[in-house]
């Protein structure tokens, strides 16, 4: 799930699905999202590949980064939602 | 020179804290302001190129979520092209990404096409193809001293970009670490600071590491640049081999801006600021300094600007347009944007409240 600022780079979708055909990690379900939408995918991961600074991602409820960030599974079926923080002044 | 019979417009873009405004003008004393385009990310960098035949408005974006990157439109701001896999992005061997976008400079007319930028993390990069994809200057980039650059409050960059018309001669300054030459077009770099404090640093001379704020060359002086430094303001004469103190003067020798003119032989502009310890208009006051003799003497002019003004000038939030009298403009960190069209004779006040002005450029279109 996409919060509402990106979702015009994913073309006003709020929600987008990635085939799976068993568990597959963060950083792969995001490869998959950038191959479709690559100005989206450089939103969010800059060109090291790494998950920018006020980008969440929440997988079963919990932020990656305190899983194991970009190699936390998703089983299929999961919801993996897109949260920016709400830092800023 | 743009001549004035076939001049529609003049276009002054505006890059703030949270957005970009544009505004127009035929007179340069009556301005009409759209926007925010971007709202809500940083606009730190804008290039104008009038070359060729069009009007291309380049403009670095940046935002804390989502990152940094070039967009540039061909129709005045009317739309938007933001290159889909990013005009800069550091090749996978460096490990670094995109900080910020400080400078967008087009190239002499005789390239057309060709831009360079300025980054952070400091690099340079160029463009052949008007802005839409840069390439990262490996020169500079893999230069020994990089590890001894540091980072001013604003972060380390490369925030000056200064190319002879020979296309061989490159300056750059960068904050932390001075100005750097190079004579082959950019394939080698030799830092070029004899004569600039670094007073901050153990050794107030060194080879490199001065924290010079923005450079300008000479439009009519082969060899001259000026330089505002974190305290000192410089003329070199011989193409950045040795620079000479021309803060003499001048009310503080502090400020981030420096400008100099299209074309005329000795006169540049600089906006001092006192500090360390403040980083305000002197006493308050507000001025625009103006040298006619290439430093030997500087006047003070504030006709138009607000009797107080606690508000600083950042070193892109100031500009030069190409016209007869030449434009001078600037903004403030308290979002208002001043325009003189007599060289800085008298300022009119072009918008106000804006947010916080971090870059503005000026030129002269045609059409539209």
């Amino acid at each position: 799930m996409l919060p509402s600022v990106l979702q015009p780079l994913a073309g006003g979708q709020s929600v987008l699905t990635a085939p799976a055909g068993g568990p597959m990690t963060v950083r792969e379900l995001l490869d998959a999202v950038a191959a479709d939408y690559v100005v989206l995918g450089r939103r969010l991961r800059d060109e090291t590949g790494a998950l920018r600074r006020f980008v969440n991602i929440y997988v079963g409820g919990d932020e990656v980064r305190r899983l194991k960030g970009l190699e936390t599974e998703v089983q299929p079926g999961q919801e993996v939602l897109v949260i920016q923080s709400v830092a800023g002044g | 020179m743009v001549p004035m019979a076939t001049a529609a417009k003049f276009l002054l873009a505006i890059g703030t804290k949270k957005g970009l405004w544009l505004a127009t003008s035929k007179d340069r004393r009556e301005w009409s302001l759209t926007g925010p385009h971007f709202l809500m990310s940083e606009i730190p960098s804008i290039g104008l190129d009038t070359r060729d035949g069009r009007t291309r408005i380049m403009v670095g974006i940046s935002s804390p979520h989502w990152g940094s990157t070039v967009a540039h439109s061909d129709d005045l701001g009317a739309t938007w092209t933001e290159p889909e896999r990013g005009a800069i992005t550091f090749p996978g061997d460096t490990g670094a990404a995109l900080e910020r976008v400080w400078q967008i400079y087009p190239d002499a007319d005789s390239r057309p096409g060709v831009v360079w930028a300025g980054a952070q993390p400091i690099s340079v990069w160029r463009s052949t193809d008007g802005g839409e994809h840069f390439e990262l200057n490996r020169g500079l980039w893999d230069h020994p001293h990089r590890s001894e650059w540091g980072a001013g409050y604003g972060g380390a960059a490369a925030h000056s970009i200064v190319v002879h018309p020979d296309g061989e001669t490159v300056h750059v300054a960068m904050s932390t670490g001075g100005v750097y030459r190079s004579l082959d077009g950019g394939t080698s770099w030799e830092p070029r600071n004899h004569g600039i404090s670094a007073y901050f640093m153990p050794d107030p001379n060194p080879e490199f590491g001065q924290c010079v704020h923005k450079i300008a060359a000479d439009a009519a002086t082969d060899g001259r640049l000026y330089a505002q430094n974190h305290h000192g303001v410089y003329r070199t004469d011989d193409n950045a081999d040795t620079w000479t103190s021309i803060a003499g003067g001048l009310p503080a020798d502090f400020g981030f801006v420096m400008l100099a003119h299209p074309r005329r032989a000795g006169t540049a502009w600089v906006i001092p600021l006192k500090a360390d310890g403040e980083r305000i208009p002197p006493d308050g006051k507000l001025a625009v300094h103006r040298t006619d003799d290439a430093g030997e003497t500087w006047t003070r002019f504030s006709a138009g600007l607000p009797e107080r003004e606690y508000n600083s000038v950042l070193r892109d939030a100031a500009a030069v347009d190409a016209a007869e009298p030449a434009g001078v403009y600037f903004g403030t960190r308290g979002g208002s944007v001043y325009a003189s069209a007599d060289e800085g004779g008298t300022f009119m006040e072009v918008a106000s409240h804006l947010p916080d002005v971090l870059c503005v450029r000026a030129a002269v279109v045609a059409g539209a």
